[in-house]
């Protein structure tokens, strides 16, 4: 996981080494601080000589102006480094998920990558700027403190060989027991949300059904399961303090006791003395600094987990080696195509054989579930399949460099979103060089032109996130644009007329047979009359082609066919 | 959208503080008042300890080697009597922390579990007005960061600063003219801590707004992700994300480069005064200017060590509060949000002779006598008016009389009030004006839980539960058995993809259902309304994403629903409503066609544009 995080350190790994460096010095001078001032102590004080007073009173001070230059710079290093770090990683992992193909897409849910991209970034942000800062701090003061005391009396030393070990053991004793426990509150933490948000988002249901005090009481218990570990992990982790607290006290008297006890027998002084409490507290508050941070990084542990998860999930549709650049016409062929999602086991479509030509109008028909969307998403691969070959414009399409596949077969998705920006932005995804000339255009032949004229700032009218402003039908109309401005060798409606009223879809349909004739297009819908004057209408049931043929050849002998139909006919002609 | 703009008060910071302090001391007065008082213990023994050092040079160590044979025992006794204050500051330690972790976990729960009291019993529109994300952030940030204030912030500070108290009184006490170059180094720290902090504090807003840009851009962009592989987009996308992700970097790196010094900084702060304190005191004592003898010089030095960590850490946590305090903010402004209005008296009861729907409205008299009203489903709506915020007006006088089994069309283009008038029904919005009466009663009379009782709705967008499949059509109605379930499942033709799942009935939904298509969670909704048994129902585009076969087949069974009740129709499919008993054609919020199929196709007017094609519902 390390290693893989590490790649993102890139042109900061001169701040990344340089920050710890700073930190070395500023922990050296800072230990040895406390060493002279015993000296000044003994030599200057007791001996009442003004000059070695001065003399090393001045050395201290620029000392002390060292290390809060090392140390103010060791912060300023170390969080550029972070930031510029935390930068990389978001970088990378942004262009990684741009790879990825719909089935990686698929594995990860939206609102997942999305956290991830986010919080668990910032989190191993913080995680980083402290490895390369308080990580490095804490054991160097405790290494150069310890080594300082056993230099000004070993003997008095020992008394930090016995306190060590025992708080040591304290701490982990208190962190062995709160981390799980900080583990379960993070999960019942999710639980806790999870209610809130379906409480949120579906408040309508659950007053047209009177359960708020249900969902109150689900929400106490599960507040109430929070509150329940939090406490035990809090109260654990509070005994850090008391604990801590106890130990340095005990250091202070054993060393006031002993040390005292040698000054009257003459082999220390009393300056030695006061330094030895600095380095009493130096070495206890590292210790404990340690453990904090130990604390710290296991957190952002998971969120380095979750980082790396998707960094390490390799896209699984790529480029070929010498690709075919150029798509040369609008024929498909599809040859004994099975496709299954790679977990689940029953196939989603099912030696499906297929041919159409160029220019020819497809329609599409079937049940949810049935496989349509599935099988026209293998056309530009959205997805592979998983056995048998497809064919485009005579090549499988394998063989052909994507970008280039994906503007010739240009797709409209079921759920297709507008981007917030202006409807000519937002059109100009298909063709970012489109002409006002091209744009308009096509803004015609999806029906399109009319409306957006009739907002107040026509082409120029902000879409918000999502298209809440437009409504559904002018939204497909909108995506049906700008999926013609790629001027595609194929074009996909994947029901994306669906709330568009069936006088405006027949000028569509009549749009795209006149003005794109060489066009491939493949309607997919509910509605009979929207593929009935289709060159080919294929059936769909449960993943497999049922029956190809025209309107009136299915009209005549497919009884699910003509099920359909006449129901879609008598409520049509009810009067 | 300026309706989001209308609740937003700000009330003073001080209030909310104010507000916040009774809450906390008014809840858990004796605890808090505990924890009080053992954080000054624990601060008076720390700063004494440092002072202990003063008497045990110049009293025992000093005078001990003076003498010719030592005697230990009155070092002895010091230091144990020392020993005393030590444990006695560790037991006030942890009683502090321990009394602030409970307390902190209890308010957290009780603001929480208010919180969400008080949200069930808000009015619709209080959820239309703020967005899903704020209303959530309020109970994870906001919680969290008002939580460590409580239990974390307010203690520590409380800490500091008698700290700083002691130490002061304690450096006086020493010497009050090393206690003077103290000060002037503290105003110099003042000045430190206060540029750092607000330079801090100023990028960290910044680097807050600019990551809410990052997270809204990948939130739109990894949302429509497959639009922008379909148009290979993905360059673009790229390389609008680095420009983002490049403000972002420099906020962030700057933010946390102030925030980071603080400590460093002030550490060394805290040697320039140690070494400072020694010079000045050599020199004063050497000379003999003041008294000042060895013992109080290594007290004095001991307690300049605990003088700039309490600085560095009142200022930190003073801003950590000030955070906090914008989360209590919202907080309070959702328990302050007015909540919907009730003052029905009317309630729904089960019929003694089982007659009509089974149900009776049980009318409290002016004589104090009860009156029962058989509940049929007889809707009428009488000069209506209505309009989400003052002033506005969506629904112009609308006029309807629905009779009991009657099933009622809303036909119109999106947006011109037909959902509107459906939620007026169950009193999800309340009417300007005009009175909309239930089997002669007004509906505002009839207390609103029973109100709701009476109809079952199924929405555009179907919300399910993180249970299992049953359970979420149980919802319909708590005590329906098992075979109830299962019954309304099948009517809703639910039963055979739920035959499919894994588990069946028993199969957990995760999440909102996201694993299910939105034609098979329709279904569920469907079913959900049939468990409901309701003597009204309102069908919201309830069958928008279900295909046609298979809406073919569940409209079979919701014909054979709706027969016996009252039944509001919401659909976009025209030819799903042609055998309603009434059509409302619905324009800008006026009712501008009302008949049947036959009545309105001979008008010739809209209704027969729309039906025959010539005019589009979008």
């Amino acid at each position: 996981m390390i290693r893989t995080l590490m790649r993102s350190i890139r042109q900061y790994r001169k701040l990344s080494i340089l920050a710890p460096t700073l930190v070395i010095i500023e922990c050296a001078i800072e230990t040895f601080i406390p060493f002279i001032m015993g000296n000044i102590i003994d030599n200057g004080l007791m001996k009442s000589n003004l000059n070695y007073i001065i003399h090393y009173g001045l050395i201290l001070l620029l000392m002390a102006i060292v290390s809060l230059i090392c140390g103010g710079a060791a912060s300023w290093t170390a969080a550029h480094a972070g930031a510029g770090f935390a930068t990389n990683l978001r970088h990378d992992l942004f262009y990684h998920i741009q790879e990825f193909s719909f089935a990686n897409i698929d594995h990860f849910s939206g609102s997942s990558l999305v956290t991830r991209l986010t919080t668990d970034i910032t989190n191993v942000q913080n995680a980083y700027q402290m490895i390369i800062r308080m990580a490095v701090r804490a054991p160097m003061v405790l290494i150069f403190s310890v080594i300082m005391a056993f230099n000004v009396s070993s003997q008095l030393a020992l008394i930090f060989a016995i306190l060590v070990p025992i708080l040591g053991v304290i701490l982990a004793v208190i962190l062995h027991f709160g981390r799980p426990l900080f583990r379960q509150v993070f999960r019942r933490y999710d639980t806790l949300n999870r209610v809130v948000r379906e409480n949120v988002r579906g408040i309508r249901v659950v007053k047209t059904y009177v359960r708020e005090g249900e969902e109150i009481n689900k929400f106490k218990k599960s507040s109430k399961s929070i509150a329940d570990v939090f406490t035990k992990a809090q109260r654990i982790m509070s005994l850090n303090a008391p604990a801590m607290q106890l130990v340095i006290n005990a250091s202070l008297l054993l060393l006031s006791w002993f040390g005292a006890q040698m000054i009257v027998g003459g082999t220390f002084q009393t300056g030695q003395l006061v330094s030895m409490y600095s380095y009493s507290n130096s070495i206890l508050f590292s210790l404990n600094m340690l453990a904090m941070i130990f604390t710290q990084l296991s957190i952002s542990q998971a969120s380095g987990d979750r980082i790396v998860e998707v960094l390490r999930d390799q896209p699984t549709i790529i480029d070929p080696k010498n690709p075919i650049e150029k798509v040369d016409n609008g024929d498909i062929e599809f040859q004994n195509v099975n496709y299954s999602f790679a977990e689940s086991r029953h196939p989603i479509l099912n030696n499906v054989n297929l041919n159409i030509k160029s220019g020819q109008v497809i329609g599409i028909i079937g049940e949810t579930g049935s496989g349509k969307s599935s099988l026209v998403q293998l056309i530009p691969r959205l997805y592979d399949v998983s056995h048998g070959k497809i064919s485009v414009a005579g090549h499988n399409v394998r063989h052909y460099d994507l970008t280039a596949l994906r503007d010739n077969v240009a797709m409209v998705l079921q759920n297709s979103v507008l981007f917030s920006g202006t409807i000519a932005e937002n059109l100009r995804w298909g063709n970012p060089d489109a002409t006002d000339e091209q744009m308009i255009r096509a803004a015609k032949i999806a029906q399109a032109d009319d409306f957006i004229n009739e907002f107040e700032d026509g082409y120029n009218t902000h879409v918000e996130q999502g298209g809440n402003n437009v409504s559904g039908g002018q939204q497909q109309r909108l995506t049906i644009a700008r999926a013609l401005l790629k001027n595609p060798k194929i074009l996909i409606l994947d029901d994306s007329t669906s709330a568009v009223d069936t006088h405006t879809e027949q000028q569509i349909r009549q749009g795209l047979r006149e003005d794109l004739p060489d066009t491939t297009k493949i309607i997919i819908s509910q509605r009979i009359v929207s593929i009935q004057d289709a060159d080919q209408i294929i059936v769909m049931d449960h993943g497999s082609i049922q029956d190809v043929g025209t309107h009136d050849e299915l009209v005549q002998r497919n009884q699910m066919y003509k099920e359909i139909y006449d129901y879609q006919q008598k409520a049509g002609e009810d009067n | 959208m300026d309706t989001k703009t209308v609740t937003k008060t700000t009330p003073k910071r001080s209030t909310t503080l104010m507000r916040l302090l009774k809450f906390v001391v008014g809840t858990y007065k004796a605890p808090f008042i505990m924890a009080v008082i053992a954080i000054i213990i624990s601060a008076a023994a720390a700063v004494e300890g440092s002072l202990f050092l003063q008497r045990l040079i110049d009293d025992y160590i000093v005078p001990l080697t003076k003498q010719k044979s030592p005697n230990f025992t009155p070092l002895l006794q010091a230091i144990l009597i020392m020993a005393a204050i030590y444990l006695v500051g560790v037991i006030a330690t942890f009683v502090f922390t321990q009394t602030m972790a409970i307390l902190g976990q209890r308010l957290q729960k009780k603001i929480r579990d208010d919180m969400f009291t008080h949200m069930q019993s808000l009015p619709i529109i209080y959820f239309d007005q703020n967005d899903y994300g704020d209303v959530m952030s309020r109970y994870t940030n906001d919680v969290d960061t008002l939580m460590q204030m409580i239990s974390q912030s307010i203690p520590q500070f409380l800490n500091s600063v008698f700290m700083l108290i002691f130490v002061i009184s304690g450096m006086i006490s020493l010497s009050p003219m090393l206690t003077l170059v103290t000060l002037v180094i503290f105003l110099l720290s003042i000045g430190i801590v206060r540029t750092l902090t607000t330079r801090s504090s100023h990028y960290f807003k910044e680097q807050q707004k600019q990551l809410g840009k990052v997270n809204g851009f990948v939130e739109e962009m990894l949302n429509g992700l497959k639009v922008v592989k379909v148009f290979s987009h993905e360059p673009a996308v790229k390389k609008e994300f680095d420009e983002y992700n490049d403000v972002y970097q420099y906020d962030s790196a700057k933010a946390n480069a102030y925030a980071t010094m603080l400590f460093p900084i002030m550490g060394n702060v805290g040697n320039v005064l140690y070494v400072l304190i020694a010079i000045f005191g050599g020199i004063v004592a050497i000379n003999g200017w003041s008294v000042l003898t060895l013992g109080s010089i290594a007290a004095f030095l001991q307690l300049s060590r605990s003088f700039s960590q309490p600085i560095s850490q009142i200022s930190q946590q003073l801003n950590s509060i000030v955070l906090a305090l914008a989360g209590a903010e919202r907080i309070f402004q959702l328990q302050d949000s007015p909540i919907e209005v009730d003052d029905g008296q009317v309630t729904i009861v089960p019929a003694a002779d089982g007659t009509g729907n089974n149900w009776n409205w049980q009318v409290p008299q002016t004589d104090g006598s009860v009156k029962q009203v058989p509940v049929e489903g007889r809707i009428v709506f009488d000069h209506v008016n209505f309009g989400y915020l003052p002033g506005q007006t969506v629904l112009h006088d609308i006029n309807v009389s629905v009779e009991p089994g009657q099933k009622v069309a809303l036909v119109g283009q999106t947006g011109a009030g037909k959902t509107t008038i459906s939620s007026m029904l169950n009193r999800f919005y309340e009417i300007n004006s005009g009175t909309i009466t239930y089997d002669g009663i007004d509906i505002r009379q009839i207390r609103k839980d029973d109100l709701r009782h009476s109809m079952a709705i199924v929405l555009q967008s179907t919300n399910l539960f993180s249970t299992s499949v049953r359970e979420n059509i149980r919802y319909g109605r708590l005590s329906a058995t098992d075979d109830e379930v299962e019954k309304a499942a099948e009517l809703a033709h639910a039963e055979d993809f739920i035959n499919d799942l894994s588990q069946g009935y028993a199969t957990q939904i995760d999440g909102d259902g996201s694993d299910l298509s939105q034609g098979q969670r329709q279904l569920l909704a469907i079913a959900r309304a049939n468990v409901a048994d309701t003597p009204v129902m309102i069908l919201d585009e309830a069958t928008s994403s279900i295909d046609t076969r298979t809406e073919r087949m569940v409209q079979a069974g919701m014909d054979n629903l709706m027969k016996g009740r009252t039944t509001f129709v919401i659909a976009h499919r025209l030819s799903t409503i042609a055998n309603s008993d009434l059509i409302l054609v619905i324009d800008h919020g006026h009712i501008i066609e009302q008949g049947n199929h036959q009545q309105l196709i001979a008008k010739h007017g809209e209704y027969y544009q729309l039906y025959t094609g010539k005019k589009s519902l979008n």
